[in-house]
């Protein structure tokens, strides 16, 4: 969504403005009087408030924190709110370049103490500029927190600097699910790189135990006019209380919808099409002979793979359905998983756009990410419409998802947290399933090339782009060019 | 059961769909929704509700209001005495009707594939919930419940006031007098009542509600539906406001009698902007939203305002993909089999290259969400997207939502009242092109031309 600014000085007046459409985006903009757009207001989708958000991790060490902070903050970056975690132990580290023991935790080791709170006031800091200086909207403050006076010093600066605050506390005693929280993160932490698994297993419980005796978590009523989320025993149960705005209703339902059971999630392309043969782009063609031989090596595949309760996903379109029928399984389709919609450019080859629409051509490459083709789509808008795949995706366990190649872009750049910047040039090429599967704190990737051929639709980022000086070999009509240069040159700071 | 394509191969590789919603619904079991909770404490506005959006979203869903099964049984309502927990014969006609009810829970999902069931009762005893629980298990049905709870005295006496009073039961009272013997009502559950706790009641799935959402317990969430209706609930508020729905001033295509494409306004469709910024001035609506599509002409229309607006992709006509720009009689001419396709079923049908009204309405979902959100809103939006946002408030069936009137130059105002919706219709009175067009009696793919185009309107 954007967000067109106010015209007061316009009510009244018989002329209404005039609109312009952003050729990059497509998106229709008033411009003032002088025929100049107004001065372009950056994308407000997600955010429809004003003030910043703090989101405050709460919790014993080994509940989950850091892993809950990172991705959320990969989520929330990906729907395009700009969010940025800030991990108190990270800043430890730094200052105290060499983990010794527990004993730095020992609540009277008044040593510790100072140099902990100094860390927590120097990421606040951090914070503050983010969300201030560096156009940041979420700020997760990943540490334990674990007293109602450490809180209350992260509330006052919240309120001093105009942010809204939202808590995020784990909670868990189940002794197994920490037991393997501590093998899966702590022990390969840097403050555990001297010791071996025994001592550093023995170190880290003695740890939990220095915060356990003054640890206060949230409550209902002593904490009842907070905004926090309290997750129990990893999603067996919620507490959730006073909710403010749009953004914490949305960073709740995804909290609610993760889980941590292992699984893999199985990422891949429709067999080779035949309008991929020809070089043309999107339409809703049938697989070509090599497409069906990876079709059914996909079958045998995944035959081979032996997965537990597969579900398979797939488009609305033919050579995604086609690919699935020759695994054989119950498939589901969704019309969200179809390609990105290239408008008037359905069915072209990337020559054919160069002709007839160079300066389109040329858009897409100067940002395509946030291009709109002509009566199509943008990646911006692809990453959109895939949210509710992708909410699915958490809450499922074992699936498939035959798709199409900037949809895959999209669905990587989630579970890799690759940026706007890098997600449309992403290879996803065809014949080739992606594994991913959750570990630690990110995700490992597994690529099988299942060795059967097929041509390659991949097109990096040109090197020459419009705002090279040397001359272009584009036919643009004066017109063309003067509405181009007012619209986007003049209108659009980013672009010079 | 998964939704397969069927493969017809001919003398050209043609595929039949079956007809498949744009996403899938993740139901494999039914669904039965437990509502607790002592009277007045918004029950009964939550199950309507929610079977309002789950029907929109396309899953089948139905009330089973016990209030309503003891009205059928007792014909008349005496006084709270009929609820006292020591009424031995009263309690054996209680268990009769719900028994009845549970049946034909039963009947709801095994014969007319309902999908979700909402037992609206107040379910206020863990022997009571035992019973539900046990006959779930035996039919293989999911449970979810839902608990509201509140404490503040000013909200049950609003609830009272807006809802009881005004009930069947109470038809033959006055006043106070029906206020007095309600409390006593709910004074007769009141001991018994056990409400759903953290641990004894672990392994069950619900959410509690507290004081009309200022605080919520979850426990255990199964599955997508039951994840989809925690989300909806945390989003619902009770606090007064308006909705005003209005499609954008008239546009240059309208005039020409064109479906979709991206227009300026026509000079009528400019002075309806403006008469539509006086209209608004005059209504002083405290803190107004004003959403608008990313096409011109809803732009334009919220330009003339004068208040700041946000545009919604989401809010975008239905994309009529190959048809796109034609009259109706050039579609016709040009894709006459799809033409009687629309007709015959309006609400599945998708343009070649295009949408259906089902995928609007999974496109609107997030616009409705946040409506819920929000407090006072005015959207400029489309037709075929008005008539999606008209049919969720005013809860119509997908056989009509298509044919809803929502005509040019006319806004909506809709205010949640008791269990509903007041519709207020304002005729801003400036001149425009109709673009209703309702179905034909011939929808058959062998009419003639003439049967085909006898509802279209007039344009130039």
């Amino acid at each position: 969504m954007n967000v067109t600014e106010d015209s007061t000085e316009q009510s009244g007046n018989s002329l209404t403005r005039e609109l312009t459409q952003n050729p990059l985006k497509k998106i229709w903009v008033p411009s003032s009087t002088n025929g100049l757009p107004d001065r372009h207001i950056s994308q407000r989708k997600v955010c429809m408030t004003n003030c910043p958000t703090l989101i405050v991790t709460v919790g014993l060490p080994a509940r989950g924190k850091t892993y809950i902070s990172k991705k959320l903050t990969r989520y929330l970056n990906w729907i395009d709110v700009p969010t940025k975690e800030f991990n108190v132990g990270q800043y430890r580290r730094e200052c105290v370049k060499i983990y010794k023991s527990f004993e730095f935790f020992r609540p009277d080791n008044e040593e510790g103490l100072k140099i902990r709170k100094q860390c927590a006031l120097a990421a606040l800091n951090d914070v503050r500029q983010f969300l201030m200086d560096e156009g940041g909207q979420v700020a997760v403050f990943d540490a334990t927190n674990t007293t109602r006076e450490r809180r209350e010093t992260i509330l006052r600066f919240a309120e001093q600097n105009g942010f809204k605050v939202f808590f995020v506390e784990s909670v868990c005693e189940d002794p197994d699910v920490i037991a393997e929280n501590i093998v899966q993160v702590k022990l390969g932490s840097p403050d555990y790189t001297h010791c071996n698994t025994e001592e550093a297993v023995a170190d880290f419980m003695k740890r939990i135990k220095c915060y356990e005796n003054s640890y206060q978590p949230l409550d209902e009523e002593l904490d009842g006019d907070l905004s926090f989320i309290k997750i129990i025993d990893v999603g067996r149960r919620y507490l959730v209380n006073r909710v403010q705005d749009h953004i914490q209703s949305r960073i709740v339902y995804y909290l609610m919808n993760i889980h941590i059971t292992p699984r893999s999630i199985y990422l891949c392309r429709h067999g080779e099409s035949d309008l991929n043969i020809k070089g043309r782009i999107g339409g809703d063609s049938g697989l070509s002979a090599k497409g069906q031989e990876f079709a059914k090596s996909l079958g045998q595949f995944i035959q081979s793979q032996n997965i537990h309760d597969l579900k398979v996903w797939t488009s609305q379109m033919k050579r995604t359905i086609q690919t699935a029928e020759a695994v054989g399984v119950p498939y589901e389709q969704w019309k969200a998983l179809n390609e990105i919609d290239a408008g008037v450019c359905e069915e072209l080859m990337y020559e054919e756009i160069q002709q007839r629409y160079p300066l389109e051509f040329a858009l897409r490459d100067q940002d395509k990410y946030r291009y709109r083709y002509p009566k199509g789509e943008s990646y911006e808008d692809l990453v959109q419409r895939l949210e509710p795949v992708i909410m699915e995706l958490e809450r499922q366990e074992n699936v498939l998802v035959i798709c199409h190649q900037a949809v895959m872009r999209c669905l990587l750049a989630y579970f890799l947290d690759k940026t706007a910047e890098e997600l449309p040039y992403l290879k996803c090429p065809l014949h080739t399933v992606l594994k991913l599967t959750p570990v630690a704190y990110g995700c490992k990737v597994e690529s099988v090339c299942l060795n059967v051929d097929a041509v390659n639709t991949h097109r990096d980022r040109p090197s020459v782009r419009l705002t090279d000086t040397q001359p272009l070999s584009i036919i643009i009509t004066l017109q063309t060019l003067s509405s181009f240069f007012i619209n986007h040159i003049l209108g659009n700071p980013d672009v010079l | 059961k998964p939704i397969k394509a069927s493969f017809v191969f001919g003398t050209q590789f043609k595929i039949f769909w079956i007809k498949t919603a744009s996403r899938p619904q993740f139901t494999n079991c039914p669904t039965m929704i437990v509502m607790v909770g002592l009277p007045a404490r918004g029950k009964t506005y939550i199950s309507k509700k929610l079977t309002r959006y789950l029907n929109w979203i396309g899953v089948p869903t139905q009330v089973f209001n016990l209030g309503q099964y003891r009205r059928e049984v007792l014909q008349t309502y005496k006084n709270y005495e009929f609820f006292r927990p020591d009424n031995e014969e009263a309690m054996k006609i209680r268990r009769a009707y719900a028994s009845n009810a549970l049946k034909d829970i039963a009947s709801y999902f095994t014969k007319e594939q309902g999908q979700v069931a909402v037992l609206d009762a107040t379910n206020t005893t863990r022997e009571r919930r035992g019973v539900i629980i046990n006959f779930a298990k035996e039919k293989g049905y999911k449970v979810f419940f839902i608990e509201s709870v509140c404490d503040d005295p000013e909200i049950i006496e609003a609830n009272t006031m807006q809802v009881k009073l005004s009930s069947p039961d109470y038809e033959n009272y006055d006043k106070e007098e029906a206020l007095v013997d309600f409390l006593k009502r709910i004074d007769c559950y009141k001991m018994s009542y056990v409400p759903l706790d953290e641990e004894k009641d672990r392994h069950l799935s619900f959410i509690k509600i507290f004081n009309v959402g200022s605080r919520y317990l979850v426990n255990r969430v199964q599955d997508h539906i039951q994840s989809r209706i925690v989300y909806y609930l945390m989003n619902i508020h009770v606090t007064p406001r308006s909705i005003y729905l209005s499609r954008h001033g008239e546009s240059e295509l309208n005039l020409l009698g064109r479906i979709g494409g991206d227009t300026g306004l026509s000079s009528q469709g400019q002075k309806y902007a403006k008469a539509l910024a006086e209209f608004i001035r005059g209504q002083s609506i405290k803190d107004l939203k004003v959403w608008t599509s990313h096409m011109k002409r809803t732009i334009q229309t919220a330009e003339a305002l004068g208040v700041p607006y946000e545009q919604w992709k989401a809010l975008n006509e239905i994309d009529a993909g190959v048809c796109e720009e034609m009259t109706y009689e050039e579609i016709q001419a040009t894709h006459p089999e799809e033409f009687a396709l629309r007709d015959q079923d309006k609400y599945r049908y998708r343009y070649p290259k295009g949408e259906s009204y089902e995928d609007l309405v999974h496109r609107l979902e997030p616009v409705i969400m946040e409506l819920e959100r929000q407090e006072n809103v005015l959207v400029i939006c489309h037709q075929a997207v008005m008539r999606c946002l008209l049919a969720y408030f005013l809860d119509k069936s997908e056989d009509d939502l298509p044919y809803l009137k929502c005509p040019l130059h006319t806004v909506l105002k809709l205010t949640p009242l008791a269990y509903g919706c007041k519709v207020e219709s304002f005729y801003l009175n400036i001149q425009a092109v109709n673009t209703h067009r309702d179905r034909p009696t011939n929808v058959n793919v062998a009419r003639k031309p003439e049967e085909a185009l006898q509802t279209v309107p007039e344009h130039l």
